[in-house]
């Protein structure tokens, strides 16, 4: 039925309007300058498409498209002109080479799939070495960085290095006639054959000066070790030898000296016929081995000085006046007692920057003979000194250095004064820097040398005295580079290559009659020295008094590396930015790390622990200022840092030569002042708040006991094995049963007695949290980096994580009993409460997550396209070509283990990290699956390591030796905390692993029947 | 050949008395050998560095004798003495011979002290051939060709002969028709008039619902079956048979020649890729493998295989005539025919290597495949089918010993399939 019925839609248009009707009935009041946006005008104006023409036009080009995409793409295989021997397409190649970058010196094996490195892994044969940790297993992702320099540059301008050569070796003749300094500024390279040929050099350019720069300076270590041997070194130390360790500010399980303890430090922390190491801990931060301490102390520095007088004035049977608090005497007057006690197995420690604290200490454990010290052959792994690098700088400023060469460093960036080195870098009239980026350094010079990757370089390096390593290319040059001391010898108008004057000078002075190619081979050397370190006397009364008198104003601020980023030289390394700290958890940050009740006075606290509504955990921001100088970090409460200290790390805040997603956090070594880890500062409050991206919010167990089980040494070795490590009990028809009886089951058990039923380890004692295994397995799977947003979204790819877990009481126990303790519901919402938050100095607990390959899994029954099924040999499979996306899995896994793919990271723009360029695409391994969007994965037990272990076996017609089998994770662990294996074989470690009375399985009463066990967490809480 | 036609009859004459005065002479120099034992002498000791026609790592040995008396004054005890040690000639300071060697690259020729005089002259006789005459080689290819054309031509023909005899039989018919029905008109039998006209069929059908539901029905479930095939063999490349930069036939090299799969594709011993070969790989052969001399068709006659090798020597960089690396190469982009989407895993040594399972069990009978096709499916239910059917070979493998004792035992069989062993595992081959 028609109506007459207007409809206006406003009075305008109701009171009829002669200005408005004629364009009532355009479609759009206003002209829409489509014309202007589509840029020629007058073509479109006589064109005599319409719209619909149009839309027939994009209509067939459509279906001529779809119709066109039916056909197949048309794939084509170029096979190599001349095939290189040693290469065979899908088969993997590894070289034995050393990591020597200035930071990190390790030895390493290298794994090359069709001529490109794709993994790191120890070097195994290199039994006295030490093992990669986290950033040396990232460091092959370095090589493919597409932010390297990839030509010499004169001026910002690409040039050859015939012209780069010659034109530095005519200024360097000139400077030299003219008499002027030629400074040498390098990294400390650890190598005896490039001392050798500065020393060359330096007899061809005799003006020339070699300074060496660490970044984070351990200068006050090498000075004692210096003033009292007579060799710049660090002393070397076996903490597998030790019982009882006191450690005043070192963290030496993170980079402490140059780091590589942990090793040693493990073997001592498993139980072994009722001993194990007793760990003190003396810090102001929390560190990665107050973490792993059973006893830990969180105090200022300047008490960390007098808590080392007092030990050093008990041993010597005297004493001090210190103003340490009550409770902390006591525990010194203990910790002193048990020194004298344990004698040669106690070994003392500092990481404190003070030429005296690190003088006390070689005394100390001079006189306590310990076994684990070991000063004969010295770490050489630091060089670096304050004081000529202070002088360095006055020297430029004053325009009478004529050249500066710098190699493998970035002060411009490092330097606490990095201005005024900016400013005397200018006056001076050579400046040279080999470089792998245009970093902060590499920008303010005028010849810009493109160096080579570790990967691409010779060299050798002298880890400590006696102990040899050998760098060798493990893929030619991606680019037109050269090293540093190619660049010397041509300098030196010398013809021959480096590899060969290396070659040469180890046939003369270190080879010792040995063969090169066996050594080249095994990639390391060492000489059985039987040398003992020449003592000189030290006065060290003075040193005592002072540190004795040490006082701390205020708040103290601690510089630390983190275990992620060390000195910051791997910034734009997108593995290390999204590896969790291990103990904050926090990811593609730095941050000033603040005890609660300091945040609290300050009023830098936020209210429900800075968690919003996203889950996301914010902070407040603070400004920390040194001497005038301040930078502004956001804060994080960290449970065990000491009262009236904060901690921030180095090695954050690049911003040259990194890519701008990965330009992350502030940058401290403004704050370094005088090349101190420990400054005074002042704090306050700044303006904004700080989004982190934290990948675990939960902080404390609340008293579940059964996830982190652990136990004394004392109960360990006294009671049985039901006390402390019980077996789960589960209600079957109200009577209790244990939950290992086939009775309590809800499914049929499946025989798996035959063929490889693979288990993993992983003992809670030897795991000290350092995440080497977390970076291996990035590398061998090719996991995804997804990005600070998507972290912060909880949407972290990480197939293995670490928890780490504070307790809410002073110890795990504790909070066992208060949660057994409760009585009632309103108490037990209270107690569970206040239990979410941790203590004040809490005990800490790691624990390493992967997928548990439940025998009975929660998730292979939920998944609708039986896309994850399980095999014989106890592996959880993962079809991502099935899978459809429904992430039942993942919400049905006890363990959240399983990762969704929610975007597709590979070539994403929005995703720029090392999959999204051609360059970091080359560090996919081959052999393992890039998944796709919408498809879920988690961590497969290496399954194509296993495979491959199996076929290596059937094709030699043999069986498979006693622990061949391996993961990416167990091959990385140093510690010996993850061990694999297969369960059927008896002679396999992991058999033994399974059978020990530690052994336990996570969420058991759940009967998802993991095949991976924990082993009890043992902690040595009884004093000497 | 024309060009000869061209020339008097006089000339020709003379000519032709010529080239009957060389033979002769030739053969009598070369009479006391046997050329067909010194071919096999030849092909054996001489032809991995030398041609008769052509120069390679050796000189061109055609008329060896004839031209070393005739330009340098030598004769067979000097040859006798260069073959069975140049060396020592060489060091004898002999002029020519170190000419020789000079000339190629002072790359001094294996000696022979094991060959006899007799046998030396044999291989002389052999060099001492005339050369055949290109005509014969083409004769011999058509004869050769013609016989398959034959067996065509004869079906044409037989096919030509059963129309015609049915053309003719259908006008015979016609013709009867008409003669018959004359014959009715002249004899006035009458011809009954046409049926009155009845609704036609289609009219039926389409007012008898019922018909109309069954057959739409049938329809759609017809184009659904079809639709159905269609779809599933989307992404299905079985039989993919593209054209490659270089024709390479595996007829010839697997199937004629007999060469193991695994001398080029040796990866697919050791690895998960059987790789394509490396070009060097190609010249091991092809350095002295400069034409090709087998059996040609109309399509593929001897100068489109020549001109294949051409290509190659283009790609390696090779120089033919002066028997040397140019360094310049042009890699091979072929066209990849067997592909395994990212996600399957696939080892060849496992296969080829653990099972032992022969090439042509997935890749058909590539022997006689002049131009590569794929010959499976290469879908995941055609791998499955296998893996249930093929018994896991386990003999002499000492990693089998004890898991398919036990296996066996558990199954009750004798013999496991690479099912059993848990080749039906998804992570198998997906991960």
């Amino acid at each position: 039925m028609s109506t007459s019925k207007t409809y206006w839609k406003n009075i305008a248009d109701l009171a009829s309007n002669p200005e408005l009707d004629p364009k009532r009935h355009n479609e759009f009041v206003e002209h829409i300058p489509v014309d202007e946006f589509l840029g020629d005008k007058g073509t479109l104006e006589n064109s005599q498409t319409s719209r619909r023409d149009f839309l027939k036009y994009v209509g067939f080009s459509t279906a001529a498209a779809t119709v066109a995409a039916c056909e197949g793409p048309v794939i084509k295989s170029i096979p190599y002109v001349v095939q290189p021997e040693s290469i065979i397409p899908g088969i993997a190649n590894y070289y034995a080479t050393s990591i020597a970058n200035g930071y990190d010196f390790a030895s390493v094996l290298v794994k090359t799939r069709e001529g490109r490195p794709i993994l790191i892994n120890n070097n195994s044969l290199d039994k006295t070495g030490v093992g990669a940790n986290a950033r040396v297993n990232a460091s092959v992702l370095d090589l493919y960085d597409s932010q390297r320099l990839k030509a010499p540059q004169i001026s910002g301008a690409p040039t050859s290095w015939a012209t780069f050569n010659s034109e530095v070796g005519q200024k360097l003749s000139d400077l030299s006639a003219q008499l002027k300094p030629i400074v040498l500024l390098t990294q400390t390279f650890a190598s005896p054959s490039t001392a050798a040929l500065v020393n060359e050099f330096v007899a061809k350019f005799p003006t020339t000066k070699h300074v060496t720069y660490d970044a984070i300076s351990q200068s006050a270590a090498l000075d004692a070790f210096e003033q009292r041997y007579g060799k710049r070194a660090m002393a070397d130390y076996d903490f597998s030898k030790a019982l009882l360790i006191v450690s005043i500010g070192a963290d030496f399980l993170g980079d402490w000296q140059g780091g590589g303890f942990d090793g040693g430090y493990s073997k001592s922390r498993i139980p072994q016929n009722g001993m194990m190491s007793r760990h003190v801990q003396f810090e102001s931060n929390m560190s990665l081995s107050g973490a792993n301490a059973d006893q830990r102390v969180p105090l200022k520095p300047a008490h960390q000085k007098q808590v080392l007088a007092a030990l050093y004035a008990k041993l010597k049977g005297t004493s001090v006046q210190t103003d340490l608090p009550e409770g902390v005497l006591a525990i010194v007057n203990q910790t002193a007692k048990s020194l004298q006690k344990s004698g040669s197995n106690a070994v003392v420690v500092t990481g404190l920057d003070d030429a005296d604290a690190q003088a006390l200490v070689l005394e100390m454990n001079t006189l306590l003979e310990s076994k684990s010290f070991n000063p004969n052959t010295p770490l050489l792994v630091r060089s670096g000194n304050d004081a000529s690098i202070n002088n360095l700088v006055d020297q430029m400023n004053s325009g009478a250095v004529g050249a500066v060469i710098m190699a493998g460093v970035n002060p411009s960036y490092t330097l606490p004064n990095a201005a005024a080195f900016n400013d005397a870098l200018a006056k001076v009239e050579l400046t040279v820097d080999f470089s792998l980026k245009l970093d902060e350094t590499a920008s303010k010079v005028t010849y810009l040398a493109a160096a080579p990757h570790y990967l691409e370089s010779w060299g050798d390096v002298e880890r400590k005295a006696g102990h040899y390593g050998l760098m060798q290319p493990t893929i030619r040059p991606l680019f037109d580079t050269m090293q540093f001391q190619d660049a010397l010898l041509s300098w030196m108008g010398s013809s021959v290559a480096y590899y060969d004057y290396l070659k040469t000078y180890w046939a003369a002075n270190v080879l010792n009659g040995s063969e090169w190619n066996q050594a080249l081979h095994d990639g390391y050397f060492s000489t059985e020295t039987n040398t003992v370190a020449k003592e000189q006397s030290v006065d060290l009364s003075d040193s005592l008094t002072t540190l004795a008198a040490a006082k701390d104003e205020g708040m103290v601020l601690t510089l630390y590396p983190k275990i992620g980023m060390g000195d910051g030289q791997q910034a734009n390394n997108p593995w290390l930015q999204e590896f969790p700290d291990p103990l904050t958890r926090v990811t593609w940050d730095n941050y000033l790390t603040m005890a609660i009740s300091d945040a609290k006075e300050l009023g830098l606290f936020m209210e429900s622990g800075g968690t919003d509504a996203t889950g996301g955990l914010n902070g407040r921001y603070a400004e920390i200022s040194v001497n005038g100088k301040s930078v502004i970090a956001p804060v994080i409460i960290q449970p065990g840092q000491a009262k009236g200290t904060v901690g921030l790390a180095l090695g954050y805040g690049r911003t040259a030569g990194v890519k701008e997603e990965l330009q992350t956090g502030v940058n401290a070594y403004p704050l370094y002042d005088g090349f101190s880890a420990t400054q005074t500062v002042s704090i306050k409050a700044a303006e904004g708040k700080h989004e982190f991206a934290c990948v675990q919010l939960h902080n404390t167990l609340m008293g579940r006991g059964d996830i982190i089980k652990e136990t004394t040494l004392e109960v360990f070795n006294t009671k049985s094995a039901t006390e402390w490590n019980a077996m789960t009990m589960v209600s079957l028809d109200h009577v209790e049963t244990p939950v290992d009886s086939p009775d309590v089951d809800l499914w049929d058990e499946f025989d798996r007695s035959i063929g490889h039923h693979f288990n993993l380890s992983v003992d809670l004692n030897a795991c000290t949290g350092c995440g080497a295994c977390v970076i291996a397995c990035h590398a061998e799977n090719n996991v995804p980096v997804v990005g600070k947003e998507e972290i912060r979204r909880s949407r972290d790819m990480h197939w293995l994580r670490i928890d780490r877990y504070y307790s809410s009481e002073d110890s795990f126990v504790g909070d066992d009993e208060r949660k057994d303790n409760i009585s009632g519901l309103s108490d037990s919402l209270s107690v569970f409460g206040k239990m979410e938050q941790p203590s004040e100095n809490p005990q800490v607990a790691f624990q390493p997550i992967m997928c548990q390959h439940c025998n009975h899994a929660p998730c292979e029954t939920v998944c609708p396209v039986a896309a994850t099924s399980h095999s014989k040999q106890g592996q959880n499979h993962m079809a991502y070509n099935r899978c459809v996306g429904t992430r039942y899995c993942a919400n049905n896994c006890p363990y959240k283990v399983r990762r969704f793919n929610w975007f597709l990271y590979n070539n994403n723009d929005q995703f720029d990290y090392h999959m999204n360029d051609d360059l970091g695409r080359m560090v996919i391994n081959p052999d393992v699956t890039v998944r796709s969007r919408g498809v879920m994965e988690k961590c497969s037990m290496c399954i194509q390591m296993t495979q491959k272990t199996i076929l290596d076996a059937k094709r030699d017609g043999r069986v498979v030796k006693t622990d061949e089998f391996q993961t990416a994770c167990s091959s990385a662990c140093n510690n010996g905390a993850l061990v694999f294996g297969d369960i059927n074989e008896k002679t396999n470690q992991i058999v033994s692993k399974k059978n020990d009375e530690r052994a336990y399985y996570l969420l058991d009463h759940i009967g998802t029947k993991p095949n991976v066990m924990y082993q009890v967490k043992v902690r040595n809480t009884k004093e000497v | 050949m024309t060009h000869s036609l061209r020339l008097n009859s006089n000339r020709r004459t003379r000519l032709s008395g010529f080239l009957i005065l060389t033979l002769l002479v030739s053969n009598l120099w070369a009479q006391d050998g046997d050329p067909v034992k010194g071919k096999s002498l030849f092909n054996t000791n001489c032809a991995a560095c030398h041609q008769l026609d052509k120069k390679m790592t050796g000189p061109a040995l055609r008329n060896v004798e004839t031209r070393l008396s005739e330009t340098e004054g030598l004769d067979r005890t000097w040859l006798y003495a260069w073959i069975r040690n140049s060396n020592a000639v060489i060091k004898s300071g002999d002029s020519y011979a170190n000419k020789i060697y000079a000339e190629y690259n002072n790359s001094a020729m294996t000696a022979f002290p094991q060959l006899s005089d007799v046998e030396l002259n044999d291989i002389l006789a052999y060099t001492a051939q005339p050369k055949a005459e290109p005509v014969a080689v083409a004769a011999a290819a058509g004869a050769q060709g013609g016989v398959p054309n034959a067996g065509q031509d004869n079906n044409l023909i037989l096919l030509a002969g059963l129309a015609l005899l049915f053309a003719l039989l259908a006008i015979g018919l016609l013709m009867v028709r008409q003669t018959l029905h004359r014959f009715a008109v002249a004899n006035e039998v009458e011809i009954p008039a046409e049926k009155p006209k009845s609704t036609p069929l289609w009219v039926a059908f389409a007012q008898n619902q019922f018909l109309v539901l069954v057959t739409a029905i049938f329809l759609l479930l017809a184009s659904g079956y079809f639709v159905y095939g269609y779809l599933m063999q989307i992404g299905i490349d079985q039989g993919y048979e593209p054209v490659q930069p270089i024709h390479y036939s595996h007829k010839i090299h697997a199937g004629d020649n007999k060469i193991d799969c695994n001398y080029c594709h040796s990866s697919a011993r050791v690895s998960k890729h059987s790789g394509i070969p490396s070009l060097n790989i190609c010249m091991n052969c092809h350095k002295s493998i400069y034409e090709y001399n087998g059996p040609t068709t109309a399509e593929y006659t001897k100068e489109f295989y020549d001109n294949e090798i051409k290509k190659l020597y283009k790609a390696v960089g090779w120089d033919d005539t002066n028997q040397a690396y140019t360094g310049k190469t042009q890699p091979v982009k072929w066209v990849r025919i067997h592909n395994l989407p990212d996600f399957a895993y696939f080892n060849h040594s496992q296969h080829v290597t653990v099972a032992g399972i022969e090439c042509q069990t997935c890749h058909g009978p590539v022997q006689e495949m002049e131009i590569m096709s794929q010959f499976a499916p290469l879908t995941m239910g055609w791998c499955i089918n296998c893996h249930r059917e093929t018994n896991v070979k386990v003999a002499d493998n000492a990693y089998y010993d004890k898991i398919h004792d036990e296996l066996s035992k558990k199954y009750g069989v004798k013999e496991l399939t690479a099912a059993q062993m848990g080749g039906l595992e998804c992570g198998k081959c997906h991960y």
